[in-house]
């Protein structure tokens, strides 16, 4: 069997007191898409941020493409990489954060085109060219110098979207991309993830918008309690859940 | 026909020109004690937000001390104390130093508030796109730092052009220097003093200005 472009083996990683992962593993195929349910608290953000070592896991290992994410193996044991290494792996991992955190001293162009300057050495010229182009993806090439505080949540969203894939990433992350968002500026957001998705790009979507996650993805995980309570196809997952917990969670959510 | 002036103009230039001599020394002190009060205040700042434990407590222990010796008192261990142990000094670059390090500590908590102004989020999207620490400090927090912190490093610059007065405890030829000069020589007291004053605030008139401007900017921001 091919190896999947990602695989989460066995993560571990406790706050203080706080166990907030405890074992989870997973693997996902190229061009797989999966979203992550679960109760806040119940560790999918955490476990988003170990994939690309924004995290350090306590325990467990990212393997990208067969690759270790975070660690090397010296003398057959895993040691942390050096943030100078680690930091072209994360080139390799587009994340969308809840609140976008875009950078207000520069425009929506200058956002998405620095990663490409100051990271893959383009001139700015051509840097620039391609912030337009990823812009023109996410529907907002003519917002293209504005500021971000002059554009309202889901564009500052789109634009964050744009400044991962100017990266070219082989596997998004979004972090609850719509959880930040008045309820009318959610489905623009949505639309352009869905866009992507259909691209056929490699994606782990942690959401509450269980609706979106069963039209846009292949697979889905219910965390509880930093472990995969279930982990299966969107129909069976969540159109007749046998998982007490995730019933409830549904209904919580459906009802609320 | 200028009888009814309570000075004499003709002398009053005379005064001016001299005292404009120690202006441009007054000048030079304050750009120069800015300059080392900047540098450090900056590396100490990245440091204080760093996370070795020993380093922050270190700056700590700095800025303590810095703070809580008179600028004087600085002054006179530097020239005279380092002096009297074989170690000259001349008095300008003791000035720099003496009101650079102490500026260094007022500053390095200037910067550490821009630094921590700005979310830990910001400095997280810049590492997800591959940037390397040092690379999102360069191109994405210090940017934004100094926007935040230019009116208050401009306040310390006006505070700081005037306390280059007291440099001329060590002798170091700026305005008061010569003004102290003048009175001696002439006993005209009132007038110089006052023409001394006038030049302080002509220098630190157009500054203020700037200050405020950039103060109304950054509330525009926000």
């Amino acid at each position: 069997m091919a190896e999947p472009l990602l695989r989460v083996e066995d993560l571990y990683k406790r706050f203080g007191d706080l166990e907030v992962l405890r074992g989870v593993s997973f693997a996902l195929t190229q061009g797989r898409k999966l979203s992550v349910l679960g109760p806040s608290g119940s560790g999918k953000s955490t476990m988003l941020r170990c994939i690309n070592y924004l995290e350090e896991p306590d325990k467990g290992h990212i393997y990208l493409e067969g690759q270790l994410v975070g660690e090397k193996l010296v003398n057959g044991h895993h040691v942390r990489m050096s943030s100078k290494e680690l930091a072209p792996q994360r080139t390799e991992i587009g994340m969308v954060f809840q609140n976008f955190y875009l950078w207000p001293h520069l425009t929506a162009r200058e956002n998405v085109a620095i990663g490409p300057q100051r990271v893959r050495g383009m001139s700015k010229k051509d840097a620039l060219a391609l912030g337009e182009m990823m812009l023109e993806k996410v529907h907002m090439a003519h917002k293209r110098d504005e500021y971000p505080e002059r554009l309202s949540g889901g564009q500052q969203q789109r634009v964050a979207i744009a400044r991962s894939l100017s990266q070219e990433p082989k596997l998004m992350l979004f972090d609850e991309p719509t959880s930040a968002l008045d309820p009318e500026l959610i489905g623009e957001v949505l639309k352009v993830i869905h866009e992507l998705a259909d691209e056929g790009r490699t994606m782990v979507l942690v959401t509450h918008e269980v609706g979106f996650a069963k039209e846009v993805s292949d697979e889905v995980i219910f965390i509880d309690e930093g472990q995969i309570a279930v982990h299966g196809a969107p129909q069976d997952v969540l159109d007749n859940p046998a998982n007490e917990r995730l019933r409830s969670f549904l209904g919580k959510l459906l009802g609320g | 026909m200028l009888e009814w002036l309570p000075f004499d103009p003709l002398q009053a230039a005379r005064f001016s020109l001299i005292l404009l001599r120690g202006a441009v020394m007054t000048v030079e002190i304050t750009a120069g004690a800015l300059v080392v009060a900047m540098a450090l205040g900056l590396i100490l700042a990245v440091i204080k937000t760093s996370r070795i434990a020993v380093a922050r407590v270190l700056v700590d222990v700095y800025i303590e001390i810095f703070r809580d010796i008179p600028a004087l008192t600085l002054l006179f261990i530097l020239y005279f104390g380092f002096a009297y142990v074989g170690f000259k000094i001349q008095p300008a670059p003791a000035a720099i130093i003496g009101l650079g390090v102490i500026g260094g500590a007022i500053l390095t908590e200037v910067f550490r508030s821009g630094f921590e102004a700005l979310h830990h989020g910001q400095r997280e999207a810049a590492l997800s796109i591959g940037m390397t620490p040092m690379m999102a400090m360069r191109h994405i927090i210090l940017p934004q730092a100094v926007r935040i912190t230019l009116p208050p490093v401009g306040n310390y610059a006006i505070g700081l052009l005037k306390d280059t007065a007291i440099v001329s405890a060590i002798a170091a030829p700026e305005i008061m220097f010569w003004a102290r000069n003048l009175v001696t020589s002439t006993f005209e007291t009132t007038l110089v003093y006052l023409l001394a004053a006038m030049l302080y605030f002509c220098m630190s008139f157009p500054l203020a200005q700037v200050v405020n401007r950039l103060e109304e900017k950054r509330r525009s921001w926000q």
